[in-house]
């Protein structure tokens, strides 16, 4: 696989000692790789200064879609391709098409906001992501620094700073 | 900087015995990872052998035909649509769950949306099983989708209930299978990292390569609110366009107004005994009452208490505006439910759902849970009675007299309907034993709110973390540590 990472991590008992430790390092420039934590943390994404996912968006965009989809498909179906009438109401009996436009608007929006998360977040069937411990899916709260290009002494330094701010455990590993 | 975790007895404590995070894990994966008991093995082979009669009846359907059923001049509905409005009221309960409790923010949900949701999907397979299957010939069913085709094209009718069911069961069933799945993610990536060889391959592949990391997190949250947002309208949508199927008709006692609130009541209702019925056993055989607790089960009851009153009063404003309406043949629709030849399941309907779970109003009885195993039972059992005498008592009894008529099920009818206990039970004891039944992510996520041990309920004080490390840490780090 291109492009290893030599990556140190601490690994923390909780979240607050966690998300102190973040602050702490961010008040000390450190150039954070990524945190990782078993559930998702609340304030996380703020501490870390992570701007906001652009997910709901993506999901209006494919709820609209499918709005149209529906809505035109039908009213071409019964006003241009083979009209009918159903009832003595007009060919285009709009409040009859609205159950169906909202379960497609639903169904492309739901559909499509899960297709892109897994997307963007390069996960899958079957992906194989590296993971730095198997114990964070379990209890530890994981601050990682990518250390690919640091010296010694750099790494020295940020290992001093994973134990102050209270990781229980520090390691390198190359993902 | 340090201070000691809030500990407050105003919340409710939904995670009993003072659990860690890792306790947690633990106490959740234990079921998945161990040899199956005895129980189970005997559950999952009764289970099977009710699913494989099931098969054949449905096979003897279709090799025979839909004569093989009861069903005659005026009763074109019986068993079969009834077993499906019932199944699909109580796939509605896991998303109720897993949605519209998210968006009120009540963390009780954590401990009951992973099996909930679960029921869910495997409830909708069952009712999605009898429209197929009453179709007749169940090799034409693809005709149900609007695909170009060499007749002309000739389109579906889209102004037809029975196409909106098609497109709001099909969506239902999707988004509750994605939402289900992409929140069992996480978990299953816990079970992978404690296993070894096979399984943790297994594991892998089906953990979709998930790490953990604070932007996937973010994401995660960000997709569970708008799919819960979205999945909020159309879980009421689903049962509003089954009710359709009925309430756009013009057979008295069917063409009303009041059905699609009524439906969805009902489906809400049904749905949480379902789920109550599933929890008390699970709880107990899977040991996790620390995780399903009372106060789960009270919640629940509240839920039920309310649906129930809430159906109640929507049987009772039907036979109001029947005598209101002045109208023969709606007044006769309902008094025929009340006294006719089907009386008896009118009266099932009534006690089971609107007289005995009044009950709950009382505290006590909302937290005994042997009274609530059997009040679930017998809701199952009022809420099929319900559609029963929507769908059977009132086609028996048309316009005209001379083709009145009597229903029973013939035995292929009877064997379909258990055939889906045995579908919807091994479904949901294999997913028992692979995937975790409480979300376990989420559990954690509430641990420090609702965990006994920060409630006050437990006499052992919490860990105070901040307070560890800051100890364990050099002297020159925390000299403002006096202030407490």
């Amino acid at each position: 696989m291109e492009g290893h990472k030599d990556v140190l991590y601490g690994l923390y008992n909780d979240e607050d000692v966690l998300m102190d430790a973040i602050t702490k390092a961010q008040k000390d420039h450190l150039d954070i790789h990524d945190v990782f934590t078993p559930f998702p943390v609340h304030g996380l994404d703020e501490v870390m200064g992570l701007s906001e996912s652009r997910l709901h968006i993506a999901g209006f965009v494919y709820g609209a879609l499918g709005t149209l989809t529906a809505f035109l498909f039908m009213s071409w179906v019964f006003t241009r391709d083979w009209p009918i009438i159903f009832g003595g109401k007009p060919y285009w009996s709009v409040p009859a098409f609205i159950p169906i436009t909202f379960e497609l608007t639903v169904l492309f929006s739901c559909v499509g906001m899960v297709i892109t998360y897994y997307t963007v977040c390069g996960m899958g069937p079957g992906a194989d992501n590296p993971t730095l411990d198997d114990r964070i899916t379990d209890d530890k709260f994981c601050l990682a620094f990518n250390v690919s290009n640091s010296s010694k002494d750099e790494i020295e330094s940020l290992k001093g700073f994973l134990t102050e701010s209270g990781a229980e455990e520090t390691n390198i590993k190359t993902i | 900087m340090s201070h000691h975790p809030i500990i407050s007895p105003l919340r409710h404590t939904l995670i009993t015995g003072d659990k860690t995070y890792h306790d947690i894990t633990e106490d959740i994966c234990a079921p998945s990872e161990k040899v199956p008991s005895t129980a189970w093995v005997i559950a999952f082979i009764l289970s099977v052998t009710v699913l494989g009669f099931g098969v054949f009846c449905i096979l003897w359907t279709i090799w025979m035909g839909i004569g093989t059923w009861n069903l005659n001049r005026t009763i074109g509905w019986g068993w079969d649509i009834t077993n499906f409005v019932w199944w699909i009221g109580i796939g509605h309960a896991g998303t109720l769950i897993s949605a519209i409790l998210l968006l009120f923010r009540q963390k009780w949900r954590t401990g009951v949306n992973r099996a909930a949701e679960a029921m869910t999907i495997f409830a909708v397979m069952c009712a999605g099983l009898f429209p197929l299957i009453h179709m007749g010939r169940l090799w034409l069913g693809f005709f149900i989708f609007p695909y170009p085709n060499t007749r002309g094209p000739l389109w579906v009718n889209f102004n037809s209930p029975l196409l909106w069911d098609v497109f709001a069961i099909s969506t239902y069933f999707t988004v509750s299978l994605l939402f289900w799945y992409t929140g069992l993610v996480p978990d299953l990536a816990t079970l992978r990292d404690r296993s070894k060889g096979l399984r943790r391959k297994i594991y892998s592949f089906v953990a979709f390569g998930w790490t953990g990391s604070a932007k996937h997190w973010q994401r995660f949250e960000s997709l569970s609110l708008i799919l819960a947002g979205i999945a909020t309208p159309l879980v009421l949508s689903v049962h509003t366009i089954v009710s359709f199927d009925f309430a756009t008709s013009v057979i008295p006692g069917w063409h009303t107004t009041i059905f699609p609130p009524y439906f969805v009541a009902g489906a809400i209702f049904s749905g949480f005994a379902m789920v109550l019925t599933l929890m008390i056993i699970t709880r107990k055989v899977l040991k996790l009452e620390d995780y399903i607790t009372l106060q789960h089960i009270e919640s629940m009851n509240k839920v039920i208490v309310l649906t129930a009153t809430m159906v109640g009063v929507a049987y009772l404003t039907e036979l109001f505006i029947s005598w209101y309406s002045q109208y023969p043949y709606e007044q006769f629709a309902f008094y025929n439910r009340a006294t006719g030849i089907y009386f008896w399941s009118y009266v099932g309907m009534m006690g089971c759902n609107v007289l005995v779970p009044q009950i709950f109003w009382v505290e006590k009885y909302r937290r005994n849970i042997t009274l609530t195993f059997f009040m679930s039972i017998f809701i199952n059992i009022g809420m099929w009675f319900e559609r029963f005498v929507i769908i059977v008592t009132t086609l028996a009894r048309d316009f005209l007299p001379s083709s009145w008529s009597y229903y029973v099920p013939t035995w292929v009818e009877i064997g379909i309907y258990v055939g889906t206990f045995g579908l919807f039970f091994t479904l949901y004891l294999i997913f028992t034993r692979v995937a975790p039944v409480v979300a376990i992510a989420e559990v954690k996520s509430i641990l420090k709110t609702s965990g006994s041990q920060y409630t006050g309920l437990s006499k052992r004080k919490a860990i105070d973390y901040k307070e560890a490390a800051a100890e364990a840490d050099h002297a020159h780090a925390h000299d403002d540590h006096g202030h407490h």
